[in-house]
């Protein structure tokens, strides 16, 4: 269904011959920042990462390539032999400066089960996920979440609002997706900043519930 | 691996890193995606273009991830090239938040924070 996507691209030199490659003078991050934090955006090809990303983003969405260095165990690919060491996968990802030493990284990955080899490096260390869900293919973000809740990565469930798609009450969609009670479900338009905001607000609200245990 | 786009091919990569995997260099393996990377110098006959690159580009912090974007390379290969540059002290990285099993509360704060000001 999705062998060709805008998510997997061929490296190739794109920028002008002799202009040096390098960040607009106005995406310079402060010269004081300090460090860096990342969220990772999961889903399905076309169910609105990018968009995400770019909603929220104060630079125009970058595309960074990771490329499997290893042989390529657990690749359903027949040319798997020959090819072994040439998987490359695109991530978009944007950036938001969060304060003078503080900065939010949040990269866009597909969710399909191919591409988690990408997904060691990428989860070391980020404060969490966010997974995007498109109600007309669900299908996807069942592996998702269940690999995520293996891997112990804290996240929550937005749902995608593309027009003309089912709308499923909440309490329905999250028996669906065999959802926790405690993880948090909401509602989305990735074409909006302040909706994407809301979303990565909601994710930082729960990790901190997570942070902050409950007296007993 | 025939064909007339090669570029970008393996043959390019092992040029650019000198045929070093990132397997080889404990700096660069801890180049995380986000470690912020900051030049120490600026970029100076006899570099290598790769290295004069980074080195101009940096000169206000910028992500790892930052640089394998605009230097069009993969990750683990501008690793690699990092890794020489903060072997020979030109340029310095920004390690990320540790990574903790759960981040702490006053993190999370700092980034509800950030957020609630866009």
């Amino acid at each position: 269904m999705d062998s060709r996507g805008s998510e997997t691209l061929l490296p190739g030199p794109r920028h002008e011959v002799g202009t040096p490659p390098g960040p607009r003078a106005e995406d310079a991050l402060p010269a004081s920042a300090a460090s860096a934090v990342k969220v990772v955006v999961v889903g399905g090809f076309g169910v609105g990462k990018t968009t995400l990303v770019g909603s929220v983003s104060e630079i125009r969405p970058l595309t960074t390539e990771e490329t499997m260095t290893q042989a390529g165990v657990g690749v359903d690919d027949t040319a798997g032999v020959e090819r072994k060491t040439s998987t490359t996968v695109a991530m978009d990802f944007g950036r938001i400066t969060l304060n003078e030493q503080l900065v939010l990284y949040l990269f866009g990955t597909p969710g399909q089960e191919r591409f988690w080899f990408l997904w060691n490096r990428l989860f070391d260390g980020a404060l969490g996920a966010v997974v995007l869900v498109d109600t007309r293919r669900l299908e996807v973000s069942f592996d998702v979440i269940g690999r995520l809740e293996e891997r112990g990565v804290p996240f929550v469930v937005a749902v995608n609002a593309f027009p003309g798609a089912p709308v499923h009450p909440v309490a329905e969609l999250r028996a669906a997706l065999d959802l926790d009670a405690s993880v948090p479900l909401v509602d989305c338009d990735a074409r909006l900043r302040t909706s994407c905001r809301d979303v990565l607000l909601t994710l930082m609200r729960y990790l901190y519930t997570l942070a902050t245990p409950e007296p007993q | 691996m025939s064909g007339g786009e090669a570029d970008d091919g393996p043959e390019r990569m092992y040029v650019i890193t000198g045929g070093r995997s990132e397997a080889g260099g404990r700096a660069a393996a801890d180049l995380d995606l986000v470690t912020l990377v900051v030049a120490r110098s600026v970029p100076e006959p006899g570099m290598a273009p790769e290295h004069a690159a980074i080195v101009r580009m940096c000169q206000y912090p910028l992500s790892v991830a930052e640089v394998s974007a605009y230097l069009e390379l993969p990750v683990s290969a501008v690793r690699v090239l990092l890794a020489d540059l903060l072997a020979g002290g030109r340029a310095e990285a920004r390690a990320p938040v540790p990574a903790a099993s759960l981040p702490d509360a006053e993190l999370l704060e700092a980034v509800m924070h950030g957020l609630q000001r866009l």
